[in-house]
């Protein structure tokens, strides 16, 4: 197994080389792939149910006859299930699973604790699944993003911190002293979002279905904003670029293109984005400073975020011929520009006068999904296709159903987020249209009866994306026929050259 | 090593000692949150005694849980912005005080219907009654789903008075008197009933110095 950490720009050289590693014997340890094949079976299911959800209330939009008057089947309650359903059941499975495959491999070393990893995995499932049956019957906390009830939220906090747990166990027995890029990211991802959970997350129950805030009004707003901005930023930026750093160099078969400037970018990343949670909050009744400082971040956030795209694509220069024959790295490539495009746009969004057109339109929801169907679903997908041959043990099933994914994915995000930019553009300038004595120009029904027929175009573009999942799951599952039968051989962990003052010693190479 | 290389031993140091990588990204993730949180926190405690709005009625205080559990806060914003097209369309634009008993916030951030926070007297009660049982009825080419059940479900005046107690806990000025009087004043009412006591009263019971609510109000 050759590793990402190689030999890197500036002659730094943090790991051994390939070359080197070829000649190493192997160990006893072999990596712990079982806790990561599980994660990407459940990634996959999640995937699915959460994309078929939002493509059903999406549906609800353009005929609202389909919420058919029943409580849990109504739009307004069935939300939050696609929105958490795809950010964490599906991001977050995705997400775990791909941090503990990197964190071995980076390390060499096998996963830390393996009762808590098992532990991570079932009651992450089991977090998922009580979020999921309790929101569509109203046990919700109403907080964007944070909606399911405290106890559930308790059970999401323990589970995350032993994940914490096990994955800086893992590192501290790494047999490579210099951490990999991938994993700072991940290390960011397991801290903030520990944080920023609990922090929005405080409340006092009243019973097991109800509770109250400790923050109300404006404070409420600008926690919850702080924490739904950096859920963007740590839970689908931090954690999927973890991600991206560990699997385009292994796609691209190149070593990262700088390095150095994934250090720059990470700082940057990491300190900018967390202030810049209010440009979610613009000429509202936030205070006027608050939302200018976090306009000024939400600019600077450019540059971190545009770092990191470019670091991503720059990595395949010398290695693009591969995009013709490999799908998993057609999907990261369109990931990383899909990231540098929903970045610039977030700045864009966050400059005062702009977000007094887009801000409440479809424009949001345009945005929002670019990010997620074109950057966070695409570099999973990638992942994924990179990482399942590796963790089941043979080639993917299909390389046929693979392209046909991706051509799915692609013509649905685009007709997706084109018909809700034209959606939300069109309510903007409507809300906002006055007559020559001052009046208003449109009722505000005006503004839905023209932007209807783009709800029919989403749906449709949602559609082609779910369907597109499908055609994943089938393919994972044939994949899978090997670990199914329980044939999977563990792969030994190499044993890389010694270096001076190694901690951990270096393991005994086996007879 | 080469010379322009000197100053990445320091981060060298950082990226071979996990606990030092963890502390320092813990420190530079908190920065942002305390410097905009923790003023805004302090200030909030500071003017509330001063503000001159009443915490929530029981009928009402059912209401807007009602709201909560619905999710009506994704389609539809409580919030008009400092802009002329909203104060225009919605009314006088919306100040910190008017939300300073909601928890959580019901400020939204999408608005696929249009903004309620000063919807309190814009339609009669039976209007109300009707458009959320069926909005159909009353706006033809409305997308907003029907909540019929809300009608047929009481309010349950024991939850009331528990929901009152922990807000008081969380420093909301209910007293023994407002919590007792709670059971009399929501018992035998439907949800329905509930939310559009508390939609009647957006924009005019949070409103410091309110004038008295309008006749169509149905909040006692």
């Amino acid at each position: 197994m050759a590793t990402t950490t190689e030999t890197l720009n500036g002659g730094i050289r943090l790991a051994a080389s390939p070359s080197r590693q070829a000649v190493l014997a192997a160990t006893d340890e072999t990596y712990n792939d079982h806790v990561v094949r599980l994660f990407l079976l459940a990634a996959a299911v999640w995937g699915v149910v959460g994309m078929a959800i939002g493509v059903y209330v999406a549906a609800q939009l353009a005929w609202p006859a389909l919420n058919f008057d029943i409580s849990w089947l109504t739009f307004s309650r069935l939300r939050p299930n696609h929105t958490f359903g795809v950010i964490f059941a599906f991001g977050g499975s995705a997400l775990i699973g791909t941090c503990y495959y990197v964190v071995q491999r980076s390390g060499h070393t096998r996963l830390a604790l393996p009762r808590l990893a098992n532990f991570t995995f079932w009651g992450w499932q089991l977090a998922c699944v009580l979020a999921m049956a309790t929101m569509p019957f109203g046990i919700t906390q109403s907080k964007e993003y944070a909606e399911p009830e405290w106890f559930i939220d308790i059970l999401i906090a323990v589970v995350w911190v032993s994940i914490g747990v096990v994955f800086f166990s893992t590192l501290a027995r790494r047999r490579i002293q210099h951490i990999y890029v991938a994993n700072w990211y991940y290390g960011a991802f397991i801290i903030a979002v520990g944080l920023l959970h609990i922090v929005n997350n405080l409340a006092l129950p009243v019973s097991l279905t109800k509770s109250y805030p400790i923050y109300s009004g404006a404070v409420d707003a600008m926690v919850q904003w702080w924490y739904g901005h950096n859920a963007v930023a740590f839970f689908l930026t931090a954690g999927f670029l973890g991600m991206m750093y560990y699997f385009v160099p292994r796609q691209a078969k190149q070593p990262l293109w700088s390095y150095r400037f994934s250090i720059v970018n990470f700082w940057a990343l990491i300190s900018v984005y967390m202030w810049a949670g209010s440009h979610h909050l613009l000429y509202t009744a936030l205070p006027d400073w608050v939302q200018s400082v976090g306009m000024a971040f939400s600019l600077v956030l450019l540059m971190p975020s545009w770092g990191s795209a470019a670091n991503g694509l720059l990595t395949f220069n010398g290695s693009w011929h591969r995009l013709r024959t490999d799908p998993a790295a057609k999907f990261m490539v369109i990931a990383l520009v899909f990231y540098a495009a929903s970045t610039f746009e977030g700045s864009m969004m966050a400059i005062k006068s702009v977000n007094a057109l887009s801000h409440y339109t479809d424009w949001t929801v345009a945005h929002v999904h670019s990010g997620s169907i074109g950057w966070v679903a695409m570099i999973t997908i990638g992942s994924l296709y990179a990482m399942a041959p590796r963790a089941l043990g043979r080639p993917m099933h299909s390389h046929k159903g693979m392209e046909l994914h991706f051509w799915m994915h692609t013509a649905g995000l685009l007709l997706y987020i084109i018909s809700m930019w034209i959606a939300g553009v069109t309510e903007g300038l409507m809300w906002r249209a006055t007559n020559p004595d001052g009046s208003l120009t449109y009722a505000f029904i005006d503004s839905l009866i023209a932007i209807k027929p783009l709800y029919f175009f989403r749906f449709l573009g949602g559609l082609l994306v779910v369907a597109g999942m499908g055609v994943m799951a089938w393919n994972l599952w044939h994949t899978a026929s090997d670990a199914r039968k329980h044939l999977i051989s563990p792969i030994p962990v190499p044993i890389p050259e010694p270096t001076t003052h190694q901690v951990p010693a270096p393991l005994p190479a086996s007879a | 090593m080469a010379k322009g290389y000197k100053g990445y031993r320091y981060f060298e140091a950082i990226e071979k000692h996990a606990g030092l990588l963890g502390i320092l990204i813990l420190v530079m993730v908190s920065l942002g949150g305390l410097a905009e949180i923790t003023p805004i926190f302090m200030e909030a405690h500071a003017v509330k005694p001063e503000l001159g709005v009443k915490p929530y009625s029981p009928l009402r205080l059912a209401g807007k849980d009602i709201y909560v559990r619905e999710g009506c806060y994704l389609c539809h914003t409580q919030m008009v912005r400092a802009l002329r097209a909203e104060t225009e369309r919605y009314g006088g634009y919306s100040a910190a005080t008017e939300s300073v008993y909601d928890r959580p916030h019901q400020w939204g951030s999408k608005r696929t219907g249009p903004d309620l926070a000063r919807v309190g007297g814009k339609y009669s009660d039976e209007w109300q009654r009707v458009h959320l049982k069926d909005p159909r009825a009353v706006v033809p080419e409305s997308n907003m789903p029907g909540y019929p059940w809300l009608s047929e479900a009481l309010v349950d005046p024991d939850e009331v008075q528990a929901k009152m107690r922990v807000l008081r806990r969380l420093g909301d000025p209910y007293s023994d008197e407002d919590i007792a009087d709670a059971r009399a004043a929501v018992a035998g009412h439907t949800e329905m009933e509930a939310i559009v006591a508390y939609l009647q009263g957006l924009g005019i019971d949070n409103v410091p110095q309110a004038e008295p609510a309008p006749a169509a109000t149905g909040a006692p």
